[in-house]
């Protein structure tokens, strides 16, 4: 069995829409976007929502719980192996992430995860997520 | 409501010979492919009255190939859907050829990714891209991007990896008569999976080769076509589509060729079951098969199932597809398999593809393409083409 190896994340990239999240992270939030008019929440967060076209939504935080809805260990892209995974959050949204803590063997579709913040170069916070039970 | 059928003809293509072309700059590929198009359809550039390139024209993409290859045009079209953007080209084309825009139209591509060393796996993290700064980090990559439909298609169909490794098995089958091609050494399934996984469930050999290249095709008016020494290939359909994330609501199991193809079949009026060849891009080993299924050549999930046991090798299954090599053993020009998809097709209905793996009376061929990326954002497009 072979631990996922510590990857060094870059530095978030901070602009005035997304600055929140970005804060939040750095807290140990984990922030989506739900829109006001529609009541849908979205992901990646915008400045409106894409499923109705309003531009009436509020940062809201999420569990950080979610489940693996796929995910590759990508072995010749990088200086180390890492793993790039969809997560579903119990909010309903699927997010772009890496899951982290865990032996890859051990990785499946439809597991149990939880959000953790990796440190990311200048002292920012990524949302990455950890199988909360290791079959 | 209007239709593209029989309205254009695809009366030249070309495919660059190199595979390697370091002493070439990527304009001079342009160029050189553009030549080669005009000249295989009996026109020169000063018959060029529309013009079409996408993101791999360098500079001011258009405006900058325009001024280079010297055309004088009145229809322009710049269409940037990754290695899918030859086939909506070729729509466009037509389009405007029916709506009287241009009478001849020139479609290239040409890039250096072999000499350059981009090989697909660098991140594009541009500024202001608005998806970036909630992907960048987590270092999705072309390769990584088409894994995560790879696996969810496994847990979803009970795909395998034994059933992704015949499409590079037919492929090498085709690429073993092509001279040209990168890879002629024919492989076996132990052969695909014994290469390295780079990107699980994905090894080395489920992934396209990286060249240097390009090609070229010519749309023209019909009355110019019958003109014209070549045989008559005409644009029956033709269908687009961009699939992304949808907010966050993310179905990897099929692409957004489940919405081009439809629209392509409805106005060519034909079947999946009418097709005789098909071109289906192979960035990598589950593009194909996810596009097979989308095309409703086999029922969604079945995918594995019907590419397996040489179904797609040219008089062994029932589906030729890619008989050229494809990007997965022949090239992958500028990192877009678009174009050279289509030259395929059209090499089949003339009759001119290798006797080893030429269709029987080809009348009837398909064209499907995906740009960008399966796992995130992708552009889709399905053409029908026949020989009349």
């Amino acid at each position: 069995m072979t631990m996922i190896p510590e990857r060094t994340m870059p530095a978030p990239i901070v602009d005035s829409v997304n600055a929140p999240f970005w804060q939040a992270a750095s807290e140990s939030v984990l922030m989506i976007k739900r829109c006001k008019a529609c009541g849908e929440a979205h992901w990646y967060p915008r400045p409106f929502c894409p499923h109705c076209g309003s531009d009436d939504t509020d940062w809201v935080p999420a569990s950080g719980s979610g489940t693996i809805y796929s995910f590759t260990v990508t072995r010749k892209a990088g200086p180390v192996p890492y793993v790039l995974a969809y997560v579903t959050l119990d909010e309903g949204v699927t997010m772009l992430t890496n899951l982290v803590g865990a032996e890859m063997e051990a990785l499946h579709i439809g597991q149990r995860v939880q959000v953790s913040y990796a440190q990311a170069e200048g002292g920012g916070a990524v949302p990455v997520f950890t199988p909360t039970v290791s079959t | 409501m209007t239709t593209i059928k029989r309205k254009a003809c695809i009366a030249g293509a070309w495919e660059h010979p190199l595979r390697k072309a370091p002493d070439k700059t990527t304009a001079q590929l342009h160029y050189e492919c553009a030549r080669g198009a005009l000249a295989d359809a009996g026109l020169e550039f000063k018959d060029v009255d529309g013009y079409f390139c996408a993101g791999d024209a360098p500079g001011f993409g258009m405006l900058s190939m325009v001024d280079y290859l010297g055309l004088s045009v009145r229809h322009v079209d710049s269409t940037e859907t990754g290695g899918s953007s030859y086939l909506i080209h070729v729509s466009h084309a037509a389009q405007a050829i029916a709506a009287g825009h241009c009478n001849v139209a020139l479609i290239t591509l040409a890039g250096r990714p072999r000499s350059e060393a981009a090989s697909g796996v660098a991140s594009a993290a541009k500024p202001n891209v608005p998806e970036v700064p909630f992907e960048a980090p987590y270092a999705p990559v072309t390769l990584n991007a088409y894994a995560l439909a790879a696996m969810r298609h496994m847990h979803e169909f009970g795909t395998t990896a034994e059933q992704l490794a015949w499409i590079k098995v037919a492929a090498s089958h085709h690429a073993q008569h092509n001279p040209r091609a990168m890879l002629r050494e024919v492989v076996t399934v132990e052969d695909v999976l014994a290469s390295p996984l780079v990107s699980d469930p994905l090894h080395k050999l489920d992934c396209c080769v990286v060249s240097d290249g390009g090609g070229a095709l010519v749309v023209v008016r019909p009355e110019i076509a019958r003109s014209l020494k070549r045989p008559l290939v005409s644009v029956l359909g033709a269908g687009e589509a961009v699939k992304g994330q949808g907010g966050g609501r993310v179905d990897l199991t099929y692409s957004g060729t489940a919405w081009s193809a439809p629209k392509a079949f409805e106005e060519a009026g034909v079947s999946p079951q009418d097709i005789r060849y098909a071109s289906i891009y192979d960035s990598f080993t589950i593009t194909v098969l996810m596009q097979l299924e989308d095309l409703g050549f086999c029922a969604k999930g079945e995918g594995g199932r019907f590419v397996a046991d040489g179904n797609l090798i040219a008089g062994v299954g029932r589906l030729p597809v890619n008989t050229d090599g494809g990007g997965l053993c022949n090239n992958h020009p500028s990192n877009r398999g678009g174009i050279t998809k289509v030259i395929e097709a059209v090499r089949q209905l003339r009759g001119e593809a290798h006797p080893k793996v030429q269709v029987p009376g080809c009348e009837l061929a398909l064209v499907n393409g995906t740009g960008g990326m399966l796992g995130t954002r992708h552009g889709s497009a399905t053409l029908i083409l026949g020989r009349e």
